[in-house]
């Protein structure tokens, strides 16, 4: 399993670079992870990560685009601001989950 | 942008619009020249108003909306229904004509059941297509997936780009205030030409 070393901190990810143990997160790590993909994560961005998170905790599924839009409350349009491009995904390795499986 | 450390795996985001990426079309399709040379996307046009038939399209697209590609969808025929708002809800599934309909549930009364199409006779009885619509929207809302205008919803949410068939609204007598989530009612000509450079899937 590779190892991710960035700014003194280390995680174990898949081949693809997602998280493969999600305590290994933190708040800080994700601020230093959004610097790579050109984020500044705002209290909004935070928000979505947390629910993820205990969505993820609740479920053992990586949050959809849907689920969030139903169950947590947030604009679909809103979510593609935050994390333009890929939102699921930016979310899901933001918050230190796995890449999400589901369809819809 | 902070700089990427070596070793560093980070999953694929796609490139910054201004770059080209893995998702840009393929320079080597040399024997189908194009002029388009920006990001990918996928256009899907969606003819049929059946609610089996219905959903293909709109969760790929939901798909592709969410892998960052720009996704436009042309409504034509009976496709139209899916967007037409007093319609959209009472899309139907029927077992005439699908000799691919098994259902899960009848393996637990006799296993080997599950496996055997539902006979054709029995497909036009009273009530068969109103069991098998019911049927199926269970199915669907139990694996999380919403209801048709639910999804049209999401997708407009998602930033898809979805028209009408002017046609088909002519032949149907249609206004565009019927429906949801267009940006317009456009000729085929207009669809052909929005959606150059990208892949086409017609369903």
């Amino acid at each position: 399993m590779p190892t991710n070393t960035l700014n003194g901190y280390s995680f174990e990810v898949d081949n693809e670079g997602f998280f493969e143990d999600r305590e290994q997160w933190s708040e800080d790590l994700a601020r230093e992870l959004a610097a790579l993909i050109d984020i500044n994560l705002t209290d909004e961005h935070m928000k979505v990560l947390k629910f993820a998170r205990d969505d993820q905790a609740q479920t053992g599924l990586t949050p959809t685009l849907n689920r969030m839009n139903k169950t947590g409350g947030f604009v679909v349009k809103d979510l593609f601001a935050l994390f333009p491009g890929k939102p699921a995904k930016k979310i899901a390795w933001l918050a230190g989950l796995k890449k999400p499986t589901s369809c819809v | 942008m902070a700089t990427i450390p070596e070793g560093f795996i980070i999953p694929d985001f796609g490139s910054a619009p201004a770059a080209a990426g893995g998702t840009a079309p393929a320079a080597s399709s040399a024997s189908a020249p194009s002029t388009y040379a920006g990001p990918r996307k996928i256009s899907f046009i969606c003819s049929k108003g059946n609610l089996d038939m219905a959903y293909p399209g709109l969760i790929m697209a939901n798909a592709a909306l969410g892998e960052g590609v720009e996704v436009n969808i042309f409504f034509t025929f009976w496709g139209l229904d899916i967007i037409h708002k007093k319609l959209n809800k009472k899309l139907r599934f029927t077992f005439a004509g699908n000799t691919a309909m098994h259902m899960p549930e009848l393996g637990y009364l006799r296993p080997g059941l599950e496996n055997v199409s539902f006979p054709q006779a029995m497909a036009n009885l009273p009530g068969m297509t109103r069991f098998g619509t019911s049927y199926m929207k269970k199915a669907m809302a139990d694996l999380g997936i919403p209801p048709v205008d639910e999804m049209i919803d999401l997708l407009e949410a998602a930033g898809a780009n979805m028209y009408a068939c002017k046609l088909t609204v002519d032949m149907m007598q249609l206004i565009e205030a019927d429906l949801k989530g267009i940006k317009g009612v456009i000729s085929a000509t207009d669809f052909i030409e929005l959606s150059e450079g990208g892949q086409i899937v017609f369903i």
